[in-house]
């Protein structure tokens, strides 16, 4: 993290020293971001902190868990569709699943549906790039998404115990 | 118009719950509050790493990248930078129809569209905070492969 930081600050100094309005610009962008975020990250959080405290987790392992099934993934792509955001977003979401009991194949699914599958998203890509197009990519996306997932799981990625979560 | 909702279900949520149990509400805020806090450094760096981004990766060096002169390698090119940059639908669609119609290849557009929202480098170092090194460049790996094959594939078809 420190590196990232000096990095970017290096490169912020240079830019500024170069192109005065390019930095500008990076600044404005930044500023807009950094709005977005802070004006969805909260309420999220608490959301997220209730969902924490209150959902059983025999529910999530349920519904999303090792013994899910089809069942299991078809919920976490209607999870990972029905909930709006930016993905990042969907990572302390994710994590919260995971430690209720979700599968990883199913949080997988839930992370990459979040991040690809929209269906403002969907109508905005027939608007721009015809109904071909997006259907095809959609159906495809989909399959990749389940391989992704699938071959997530035969890994056997293991997530490290969170200290902040 | 989705912000405002979100806000109003979160206060109304918690509203409830501290009508029904003030232990779990304290417990589910000291959660979101450590949360917050957790990710408060890396959303900035985040923020701040997408603004310089940005100044250079302009809808119009993204065109030109993408574009038909952008030659055998602009699916590749398209790919990169589809993953790298970090820009809402409401731009990407509208930028990538224009490039389609400019006369860039099938191909090319689809590997932008889908690594612009399967993999994200500048928030890798977010997703790590969460789910650890490890699964981030695999996933994130994963996907730029199968965006790239959806890419190809696509060509074929359409």
């Amino acid at each position: 993290m420190p590196v990232i930081l000096l990095g970017l600050a290096v490169g912020t100094s240079i830019l500024f020293v170069l192109d005065r309005d390019k930095s500008v610009s990076a600044a404005l962008t930044a500023r807009r971001y950094l709005v977005e975020m802070l004006s969805i990250l909260p309420p999220i959080l608490v959301l997220l902190g209730l969902f924490e405290s209150w959902v059983p987790k025999t529910w999530v392992e349920k519904a999303m868990g090792p013994g899910s099934g089809t069942r299991g993934a078809a919920v976490s792509i209607l999870v990972g569709t029905a909930a709006m955001g930016p993905l990042y977003v969907a990572f302390p979401v994710g994590l919260a699943l995971l430690k209720k009991g979700a599968s990883l194949f199913n949080v997988c699914v839930f992370l990459c549906v979040w991040a690809s599958i929209k269906i403002p998203m969907i109508l905005f890509e027939v608007k721009f790039l015809g109904v071909e197009f997006s259907l095809l990519r959609l159906v495809l996306t989909v399959s990749a998404i389940l391989v992704i997932s699938g071959l997530m799981n035969i890994l056997r990625m293991n997530i490290p115990e969170r200290r902040r979560l | 118009m989705f912000t405002e909702a979100l806000w109003i279900l979160a206060a109304g949520s918690l509203a409830f719950s501290f009508l029904k149990n003030r232990e779990k509400t304290k417990n589910a805020l000291v959660f979101s509050w450590k949360s917050f806090m957790g990710m408060a450094l890396p959303v900035l760096l985040t923020v701040w790493a997408i603004g310089l981004l940005l100044a250079f990766l302009t809808p119009h060096v993204i065109a030109r990248t993408i574009g038909p002169e952008s030659g055998a390698w602009g699916v590749m090119a398209a790919a990169v930078l589809g993953s790298v940059v970090l820009i809402p639908a409401f731009i990407a669609f509208p930028l990538a129809g224009a490039i389609l119609n400019q006369g860039a290849s099938i191909s090319a557009v689809a590997a932008f569209v889908t690594t612009l929202v399967m993999v994200g480098i500048l928030t890798a170092p977010l997703e790590a905070k969460f789910f650890g090194w490890r699964f981030t460049l695999w996933r994130n790996g994963l996907s730029f492969v199968f965006a790239l094959a959806i890419a190809f594939m696509m060509g074929r078809l359409l």
